[in-house]
């Protein structure tokens, strides 16, 4: 039974990143849009998948389809393998402890709310505070109001220079005993900002308080280790990293997680039920409830075997230079203005074309095949800092090229052309 | 460039989106309604003057993108002078062009210069840039005084 085949990566046969050759791994990638080839720059909002994640679901089903952790027939023992196995590639991939650190949940989202649901109605009290930043995406904002709204706890927010940097001094100056919780980006979706998170955890935990950091944007585009970064929650989102969407991962230090409180009651999240008493099950398990998102989990695991395969350290240096070369063609448009300068970035650029409204730039480059997002990027008070209804935004993966960047630049030439 | 371009951003809507017509708060406004696209934060307020049953003038205030913009600045002139039910009538008549579903109204007087918008009805994604504005000035005119939402 083919439960963890390999996947067939041609890109790192040779020691030059062979970007042609990856591409064929991921059959979107060759169809065209408005009658002109795709360019896909919309990978902060979601990522394409390669064949080899698109084939684990689809074996999955075809071949051993069951629910986990109960039947003794073959199928059942297949799934269960498969599903903790993907678990375990999960751990190696952001190099958690152990594997009962590792909490399946449907989305990064997901992972924020239950951290905020259990770990912070147990320790977030009326008079503490919980600091973010001000870069956050909606995800890492609205479930610490609602929980400060709850508890009677205080929200603050470290601000932004004018390159889209957190402002340190501000921080440290936050941080008191009052402080019980900092949540923080390790990147930025709207801007790129990609944050110093062992100084942001080094200072709080010098005054006791536990860091979330939401890593969807940063695990697609190098190498993380949530030990050597020292963070208490690290949220990740399989969708964000070549996998399935409906499913995503918590990683919480295995002391806080045995402490925590359940999310939600039901089938395995229990060890023992009597109508008079109900034995919670170990850790990770007593953190998912019913049966879980089984398919795309084991999707999840193919897609990090694949990126673990083409290795995460070629996967950042094409990055890097793809964003060296976006900035260099975009920086030649004079009505182009970058939202979001930051010195440490990833492979995302937000920018402004004078005069168009980011939502007709968007309209006009999906015309010639280019995808990227227009909006406020689920995070409105970035754009509100930086006085802006919304940017566009090429967030790219290393699957793009140099000559989709060109195809990116000549779009926006069009669209300058078009409203001028 | 692409004729589908063309189609979709016609000189008439780049014109009114530089320039738009009637952009400004109406003193003395008899009526007004406030619109908001939550998907993009796109803001417009609509301001009328009655006189009777007639529409006697119609401004707006608010920025978008150019469908919007564009889009509210060819209302005023299309709405200003109407009656009362000629107005309604012609929102029924837009919103059908630009959902492409013209329904039992198709066979009434053509819309003009509002047909530019015909374009749109191919981007789902925009359809709600080009009826804020419609939307809001229905609301003004029904005098409902709450925030319109395009959800």
């Amino acid at each position: 039974m083919t439960t963890t085949s390999q996947p067939t990566i041609t890109g790192q046969a040779t020691n030059a990143f062979d970007v042609e050759r990856i591409r064929r791994d991921f059959p979107i990638l060759s169809r065209e849009v408005h009658g002109k080839p795709l360019v896909y720059l919309d990978n902060a909002a979601t990522t394409q998948k390669p064949q080899c994640v698109i084939d684990a679901l689809t074996t999955y089903y075809s071949e051993y389809n069951a629910n986990i952790h109960r039947g003794v027939h073959a199928l059942s023992v297949a799934a269960t393998e498969a599903y903790e196995g993907a678990r375990l590639k999960i751990q190696r991939f952001i190099n958690a402890g152990r594997p009962e650190e590792i909490v399946y949940v449907r989305s990064a989202t997901e992972a924020i709310n239950l951290v905020a649901q259990t770990w912070g109605v147990e320790n977030i009290a009326a008079g503490d505070e919980i600091i973010i930043t001000g870069m956050e995406h909606h995800s890492n904002i609205v479930p610490w109001q609602m929980l400060c709204a709850k508890q009677g706890a205080r929200l603050r927010v470290v601000p932004l220079n004018d390159n889209g940097e957190l402002e340190l001094d501000e921080y440290e100056r936050m941080l008191s005993p009052k402080v019980k919780l900092v949540a923080a980006a390790h990147v930025s979706n709207a801007l790129g900002t990609v944050n110093p998170v062992e100084r942001l955890v080094e200072l709080a935990h010098a005054q006791g308080a536990v860091v979330l950091l939401d890593g969807a944007q940063a695990v697609p585009h190098a190498a993380v280790d949530v030990q050597a970064i020292g963070c208490d929650f690290y949220a990740l989102s399989s969708h964000k990293v070549f996998g399935p969407t409906g499913v995503g991962a918590l990683y919480a230090k295995y002391d806080l997680l045995t402490k925590m409180p359940p999310y939600q009651g039901g089938g395995d999240m229990i060890a023992s039920v009597t109508f008079e008493n109900t034995i919670y099950n170990d850790v990770p398990h007593k953190f998912e409830a019913g049966t879980p998102n089984i398919a795309d989990a084991i999707g999840f695991g193919a897609a990090i075997d694949y990126v673990t395969a083409v290795g995460m350290d070629a996967i950042a240096a094409h990055e890097r230079d793809l964003l060296e070369y976006a900035t260099e063609v975009l920086s030649s448009i004079p009505e182009v203005r970058f939202i979001g300068t930051a010195k440490a970035r990833a492979a995302v650029v937000s920018f402004v074309i004078e005069g168009v409204h980011p939502h007709d730039a968007g309209t006009i480059l999906d015309l010639q095949g280019v995808a990227v997002r227009a909006g406020h990027h689920c995070a409105q008070p970035v754009m509100l800092r930086f006085k802006v209804p919304a940017t566009v935004r090429a967030s790219m993966a290393f699957y793009n090229t140099r000559s989709e960047i060109d195809a990116l630049a000549t779009a926006v030439r069009c669209v300058v052309e078009k409203f001028n | 460039m692409t004729s589908e371009l063309d189609d979709l951003y016609q000189e008439v809507i780049l014109d009114h989106n530089k320039r738009p017509r009637n952009r400004k708060k109406l003193e003395n406004a008899d009526r007004q309604a406030e619109g908001y696209n939550p998907l993009c934060g796109d803001h417009v307020n609509v301001f009328l003057k009655i006189e009777g049953d007639r529409v006697r003038e119609v401004t707006f205030e608010g920025s978008g993108c150019a469908i919007s913009t564009a889009s509210a600045s060819l209302m005023t002139e299309a709405v200003r002078g109407k009656t009362l039910s000629e107005a309604k009538e012609l929102f029924g008549r837009f919103h059908g062009l630009i959902t492409g579903e013209p329904g039992e109204t198709s066979d009434g007087p053509g819309l003009g210069k509002l047909e530019v918008f015909s374009g749109v009805c191919k981007y789902p994604a925009r359809v709600k840039c080009a009826t804020l504005a419609w939307h809001t000035v229905k609301a003004a005119l029904d005098d409902e005084g709450e925030v319109i939402s395009t959800e």
